[in-house]
């Protein structure tokens, strides 16, 4: 009790000391890539990759909020990122038809990708409501079912250009739109998982009867997280629909979805810093292992083509969930995504 | 949550340490070059191509003949003394089918290779994505295989070495008129792929502006295995031909319904009929069956009968029609470097609007969309074999 009063009692400072360093930490990484490239001393494809990285973050911490937080698991994520993209490129490229300059078009791409994430929220609620009341592999199924029903229905639309996909989008997830919308998609994920609603999420984790018997709304609850995770994962498709310029139905497929889980896995289920290091992990890993191959076909005597980077890529996958199982981090977090209230409750046992 | 972490933190810097330091070597050693255009290097180093084609993934077996073309060209120019006194080596990348991986590899290829010129992808999707970067840093780019028209409207640094959907439908409803003499045709296509919608739609209005009637144009839902119905009401209507331009799998299943409805003309199809698949699935059925392709190892042009024999001493099989346009188009780049007098992105932009080269698929010139002006081969079945009829000028 009296732990309590202390916490309430203490002046909450505006900027709190974890989330101003992940601030300055996120500038200076900015700054610092930023100057890189317009100064020219930074390889572009490298810039490309830590663009397609960072969007991956995105869709990864998304999923483990799903998969990780809430415990549901979840195989139709893409889905969500496909409607995401599709809404956000519909509106750019084929309504309003925008230049890849000025002001203007920009605030409107930016509106854009907030809508495709609203969209995608919408259809992870509708799809949550009926669906969360499903358990385990059941879920999996319906989850699966649906982002392909997604695709399916996409790929039919004229509108959108159907099998062919929409070609043509204007470049505007630059390297800062990419940074900002990152860093506003962890921050939110890990207020909400150290709120009211995390503590909830983590308890039907736990044990969904038990939660349900101390009044936890556990659909409620579910659809909630759920939703938050299809909102992100909208923003991630339309950031990436953005960057690549195309977007086709095929991109949002099964194999998509495997991609992003296999991040949540191997960073950690249930940890957010595990989806960020696992994100930029596996996508420099992917495109290293080019650069690898490279090099090992002009240094050994022997042939050593692009077809063995998958090989390679799936050995060290192997290796990692044999050797952590857990994943790269567990279920442990970098101390500045811990909110400082965090430590008084660990230390008064809250 | 523990506070040990010391392990998670330490592998995690360790990759960082490892990705970066990869990025700064690359940095490095290329500053010199960083708006990702095509540099002048020294006379003796070698003129980098880019090569682009899924050897993983879903359209791995495209990937791999396209790729064995690319290589064929190459060791060809290299063996004749290399593009303008050098010698020419082949960058490839995989983009597993999958456009994100492909705009991966034009960027890796364009900015951390340099270079000078990329050929591929193969699968219209990743040309898509791969070409609005090789337009953007001015690296001209030309993909074998990729029909989608809006490839090569991306910019004036795209062209392609194929014919594009459109073509291929005009081309097969002058054949029907002309030479099967047949002025009533019949059309099934699925409705859930734009290849078929495309080559349906623009065979129905070649035919019909050459004076033939259609007299019945059915579609069907993507996955559909039987085609009854559809079938029925073609043949209710006594068609001369019947066109279906799918992909081989369907084609053989329609084939084999319709001959069992009775069904004896001939029946028409496109390049997806191209596949040994084919008379799997069809059998007898397929016999009296044609379509168009981009190239027949059958042709009795002495060029293509030279490249059949070569290709197939080298790999030990027959080259398809994929293998024939990643040698084209390879053929074509490197001509281009060779007639622009320089390794400079514009110029050989330029050298290529220009060209004018025959190769094993025909001859090429390109329009004022770089799409190339050239021949369609007319393939008959005949007991599970592919003969060569006759090439069709457009």
């Amino acid at each position: 009790m009296k732990a309590k009063e202390t916490v309430q009692d203490k002046k909450i400072p505006l900027f709190k000391k974890r989330d101003f360093q992940l601030l300055v930490g996120t500038v200076i990484f900015w700054a610092i890539f930023y100057t890189l490239t317009k100064f020219g001393m930074m390889n572009l494809y490298w810039m490309h990759i830590i663009n397609v990285s960072l969007i991956y973050v995105i869709l990864t911490t998304s999923l483990n909020l799903i998969n990780g937080f809430s415990g549901q698991f979840s195989i139709g994520h893409m889905g969500f990122a496909a409607v995401g993209a599709y809404t956000s490129a519909t509106l750019t490229t084929i309504v309003w038809n925008l230049p890849s300059h000025g002001v203007g078009p920009f605030s409107l791409f930016i509106l854009s990708v907030i809508l495709g994430g609203i969209a995608a929220a919408f259809i992870g609620f509708l799809i949550g409501l009926p669906t969360l009341r499903l358990r385990g592999d059941y879920l999996a199924i319906v989850t699966l079912a649906f982002g392909e029903i997604i695709r399916v229905v996409i790929n039919s639309i004229n509108f959108v250009g159907g099998p062919r996909g929409i070609p043509g989008i204007p470049r505007f997830s630059s390297f800062t739109v990419i940074v900002i919308f990152t860093f506003l998609s962890v921050i939110v994920l890990r207020n909400i998982i150290y709120s009211s609603i995390g503590r909830a999420l983590l308890s039907i984790r736990e044990d969904e009867v038990a939660s349900e018997l101390v009044g936890v709304h556990t659909t409620y609850y579910k659809v909630l997280g759920f939703t938050v995770g299809a909102f992100f994962a909208g923003i991630g498709g339309a950031l990436l629909a953005h960057l690549i310029q195309y977007i086709n139905p095929l991109q949002f497929g099964f194999m998509a979805t495997i991609y992003v889980l296999i991040m949540v896995y191997i960073g950690g289920v249930g940890s957010l810093s595990g989806s960020i290091v696992a994100a930029i992990g596996i996508t420099f890993l992917s495109e290293g292992l080019r650069l690898g191959l490279d090099k090992l076909d002009q240094v050994t005597p022997f042939h050593v083509g692009p077809e063995w980077r998958m090989v390679i890529f799936s050995v060290l996958l192997v290796a990692t969930m044999l050797y952590k199982t857990n994943g790269l981090m567990g279920d442990m977090e970098f101390k500045v995504l811990i909110p400082e209230e965090e430590d008084e409750n660990a230390k008064h046992g809250a | 949550m523990k506070r040990r972490k010391t392990f998670a933190v330490l592998v995690s810097l360790l990759l960082v340490v490892a990705l970066f330091g990869t990025v700064l070597t690359g940095c490095s050693s290329k500053t010199a070059n960083n708006n990702g255009g095509s540099s002048q290097k020294t006379e003796s180093e070698p003129i980098l191509i880019g090569g682009v084609a899924p050897v993983t993934g879903p359209a791995a077996t495209y990937g791999k003949s396209t790729k064995q073309g690319y290589e064929m060209a190459l060791e060809e120019w290299n063996a004749k003394g290399g593009v303008l006194g050098r010698k020419v080596k082949l960058v490839f990348e995989d983009d597993k089918a999958d456009p994100t991986e492909a705009a991966n590899a034009f960027s890796k290829l364009i900015n951390d290779n340099h270079v000078v010129a990329i050929v591929g992808s193969v699968t219209s999707s990743c040309s898509l994505a791969g070409a609005p970067i090789a337009q953007r840093a001015g690296v001209p780019m030309i993909t074998p295989t990729s029909t989608n028209p809006k490839v090569t409207q991306v910019g004036d640094y795209i062209f392609r070495a194929c014919f594009i959907d459109p073509f291929q439908g005009t081309v097969a409803a002058k054949f029907v008129f002309n030479n099967l003499k047949a002025r009533k045709a019949g059309v099934i296509y699925d409705i859930g792929q734009d290849y078929n919608t495309g080559l349906a739609e623009f065979f129905k209005k070649e035919f019909e502006s050459l004076g033939g009637k259609i007299v019945a144009y059915e579609g069907y839902p993507d996955g559909t295995t039987d085609f009854n119905t559809q079938l029925t009401k073609i043949i209710d209507a006594k068609p001369d031909v019947i066109y279906s331009p799918n992909y081989y799998n369907d084609d053989g299943l329609i084939a084999k319904q319709a001959r069992t409805l009775g069904f004896t003309g001939p029946i028409v199809g496109g390049d997806g009929w191209d596949s040994p698949d084919l008379f799997k699935i069809g059998g007898d059925a397929v016999n009296n069956c044609y379509f168009t392709n981009h190239f027949s190892k059958d042709s009795k042009d002495p060029k293509v009968q030279a490249f059949v024999k070569k290709y197939t001493e080298k790999y030990g099989e027959a080259p398809d029609a994929l293998a024939a346009l990643g040698y084209d188009a390879m053929n074509i780049m490197l001509t281009a470097i060779q007639n622009a007098g320089s390794t400079d992105g514009a110029k050989i932009k330029d050298a290529l609007k220009n060209i004018d080269y025959q190769g094993v698929t025909g001859h090429i010139k390109f329009d004022k969309d770089r799409n190339p002006v050239k021949s369609a081969v007319i393939i008959k079945i005949e007991n599970g074999k592919q003969v060569y009829v006759t090439t069709i000028n457009p």
